[in-house]
């Protein structure tokens, strides 16, 4: 990663055009060809620097719901438990932290309806508890990670 | 939400392809005119449906590798006022109320502090701990150690 992929990295974080060549008109931003910044963006995508590329939608303006989960897994049954939460498509992130609450896992649903459903069958498939913390309250969401 | 909206939604949602006419290759693929689609696109961001556009980065790739999540106990009566500050903290990139699981889990402050060491992270968290002064009643610090799964929204098909 050179200057210039940081410079793509921090500018791409702000807002992408939703107009005719939208990648022209970054690449005149950054003063350089369109033909290179798609390169670049490509391999950033490849080697993983970059998780995605692409809009964010909020699932709950969309009428959908979101929901932070944690389960005590036992350090033996960690790979098997990790299949099955992965398992589900509901399932939009998945973190092992440093604790004995040891996974933590992010729902996005269509319904608030479907969380409970869909704890409800993660509980049973793996035997554990599951502790559903939906926020209550939003103070503040967003970071610049300058690259 | 219409049918239209979620075909969009569908089409875009594990990520837009990198090509020069990219909204023309999308509404072709949905059969719908380009000028539909970035009507439809820019309605969606205004509404706030769309958080944003743009780039996701791996925060370990670009050198933030101690992340954590700090969980703090603080009164429920405070708690709006403490949640605003502990949010408008440089360091803090997510910060919610969430429910206590009582004896199990006695937190209900949530948020994420990000560092390109822990020894930074701690210096953070010191900052919480004297803005927070004696509201808190206990708080912890769980470290990511590894990314399980990150797919983001994934709605079904139609």
């Amino acid at each position: 990663m050179d200057d210039l992929d940081r410079q793509i990295i921090n500018t791409l974080q702000g807002n992408f055009p939703i107009e005719d060549h939208p990648y022209q008109i970054i690449a005149e931003q950054l003063g350089m060809s369109e033909d290179d910044l798609l390169t670049r963006l490509g391999i950033l995508l490849e080697d993983k620097t970059l998780i995605r590329f692409g809009p964010m939608y909020d699932i709950q303006k969309l009428g959908g719901s979101f929901s932070l989960c944690a389960i005590r897994v036992p350090s033996e049954r960690f790979e098997e438990v990790t299949r099955i939460v992965n398992s589900f498509l509901e399932v939009a992130h998945n973190y092992e932290r440093d604790h004995e609450f040891n996974m933590w896992y992010v729902l996005a649903t269509e319904s608030l309806a479907q969380i409970d459903i869909t704890n409800q069958a993660i509980a049973k498939k793996t035997g554990l508890k599951v502790y559903n913390m939906p926020k209550l309250q939003e103070f503040f969401v967003g970071l610049h990670f300058e690259a | 939400m219409d049918e239209l909206d979620r075909k969009i939604i569908t089409a875009t949602q594990s990520g837009l392809p990198l090509v020069k006419e990219l909204y023309q290759a999308i509404a072709q693929q949905l059969n719908i005119e380009p000028d539909l689609l970035k009507q439809r696109m820019k309605k969606m961001l205004k509404s706030g449906q769309i958080r944003r556009i743009g780039a996701v980065p791996n925060h370990y790739k670009l050198g933030y590798k101690a992340n954590a999540m700090s969980v703090w106990n603080v009164p429920d009566d405070m708690i709006t006022k403490l949640g605003n500050q502990l949010g408008a903290l440089s360091f803090v990139s997510h910060c919610y109320e969430r429910p206590r699981f009582l004896p199990d889990w006695p937190y209900n402050l949530f948020a994420m502090i990000h560092g390109k060491s822990k020894q930074e992270v701690s210096e953070k968290v010191q900052q919480v701990v004297t803005l927070l002064g004696n509201h808190c009643a206990g708080y912890e610090l769980l470290y990511s150690k590894q990314i399980l799964k990150k797919t983001g929204l994934r709605l079904k098909k139609v």
